[in-house]
């Protein structure tokens, strides 16, 4: 069968709604995007554990620190389920994480934030978690099988941290002057990075939208992104905070929020390696595996010595 | 196949040799992967969930139980090594499950019946 006849018939799958499974046939570059963007997904959730790992040890109480614990340990499991999906389409674990290391692929760029005060940590749940489920939800439904099976199970575990990062700001939101400020201070400095997140704008793409034809993606960054914004603009009210844009404002022609100009310099800097974090956050993923190395040495060798054994046994 | 992506999306950021580059070769010190499977509680099958790299059963075992069953998903875990499952080639799919497309009179609505008998 000639290359264009699979092609028709992948093709055709995904018109119908049908899901390509790992021994499906498929494009090189479908099976590229996929590895790509799986990956960068897997590293995102790893290395989204640094800046909130950075308060369990300081958590204000022992509530707040059992919660925290149960969400990293979460992105954990969600970096899991997301390797294992890219796997599928035949490239090793090992490399994958090389790839990380080494600067070849990407994480998001907002893990290379700081977390300053308490506040990011809900911060962060209700912004830039909440951003991520807007993609993640959408994802549920992306075409290739195993990402689309691991993004359901994360989007069921994710809509707790979203939660309880708004319930955290919500305490703080009603608590002394000084946390109410810093309430507003961490919603100030994470809103425009967290609209970050959804990507330049659509018209700043001039390629014709292959990932959306092959249904890995199924809504534009700007249509995700105004979601976004109109859905945190009426949250934000019940906190009783304020967003730091000055060009906010209801446009009752569109029915959508409008808002003010992404600061685009920074996006594309933070993503070259220039972020305030970018350095430390990759040294801490490196030192990480290289001290887990005589972990992993040591497992496998004890693996293989009981092998030996019981095949004396069974000999 | 010309049209290659380059939009950047959310988690995907396009970029010469991206990560997307495929080496499939396992490394010696990559521990084997192994499929999940979990009992979501008594009386129901065991049902694949996902896989995970261990160095043996029992640590598989472990792993699982902290990455598949933190909220109550399971009673019961299974684990098999990746490389022991045999899988029909989806090119074959035609052969293995067309002959039973035409057969309708396995099922049981193939047959009327009186309405007396209607819970047959």
């Amino acid at each position: 069968m000639p290359v264009q006849n699979f092609e028709k018939i992948f093709q055709e799958k995904i018109d119908n709604e049908i899901k390509i499974e790992p021994k499906d046939w498929m494009p090189d570059a479908y099976r590229k995007t996929n590895i790509r963007q799986i990956s960068q997904h897997a590293h995102s959730e790893i290395v989204g554990m640094l800046p909130e790992g950075n308060w369990i040890s300081r958590a204000p109480s022992l509530k707040r620190k059992a919660i925290l614990l149960a969400k990293v340990q979460d992105e954990a499991g969600h970096g899991l389920y997301l390797y294992s999906a890219c796997e599928t389409l035949g490239i090793s674990r090992e490399e994958t994480i090389n790839d990380l290391h080494s600067g070849k692929a990407k994480y998001s760029s907002i893990f290379n934030y700081p977390t300053l005060t308490w506040a990011d940590i809900g911060a962060i749940g209700w912004l830039v978690d909440g951003a991520a489920i807007m993609n993640q939800v959408m994802l549920t439904r992306t075409s290739y099988g195993p990402y689309a099976r691991a993004m359901v199970r994360i989007c069921k575990e994710e809509s707790f941290h979203q939660r309880q990062g708004f319930e955290s700001l919500l305490v703080l939101s009603k608590g002394t002057k000084e946390q109410r400020e810093m309430c507003q201070d961490a919603i100030n400095r994470w809103w425009w990075p967290a609209l970050m997140m959804f990507g330049p704008k659509d018209s700043e793409s001039t390629n014709s939208d292959q990932g959306m034809k092959w249904k890995i993606k199924r809504k534009s960054n700007d249509e995700l992104r105004q979601n976004f914004i109109d859905m945190i603009t009426e949250q934000v009210k019940v906190l009783g905070m304020t967003l730091p844009d000055d060009k906010l404002k209801w446009n009752e022609e569109r029915k959508h929020y409008d808002f003010g100009e992404i600061n685009w310099d920074e996006f594309w800097n933070v993503v070259k390696g220039n972020g305030p974090c970018n350095k430390q956050r990759l040294q801490a993923r490196k030192d990480a595996w290289d001290k887990g190395t005589w972990v992993r040495e040591a497992a496998a060798a004890h693996a293989e010595k009981r092998k030996s054994k019981s095949n004396q046994q069974a000999a | 196949m010309s049209n290659y992506i380059k939009k950047f999306y959310y988690g995907d950021i396009p970029e010469e040799k991206g990560g997307g580059n495929i080496v499939s070769a396992q490394t010696k010190n990559d521990w084997p992967l192994w499929e999940v499977f979990i009992r979501s509680k008594q009386g129901l099958d065991h049902k694949h969930v996902g896989s995970l790299h261990a160095a043996d059963a029992p640590m598989a075992i472990e792993n699982a139980r902290d990455v598949y069953t933190r909220r109550m998903e399971g009673v019961s875990i299974w684990v098999v090594e990746s490389k022991y499952i045999s899988a029909s080639n989806p090119e074959e799919a035609g052969e293995l499950y067309e002959p039973a497309v035409d057969k309708i009179y396995r099922h049981p609505t193939f047959y009327n019946l009186p309405d007396e008998v209607n819970h047959m």
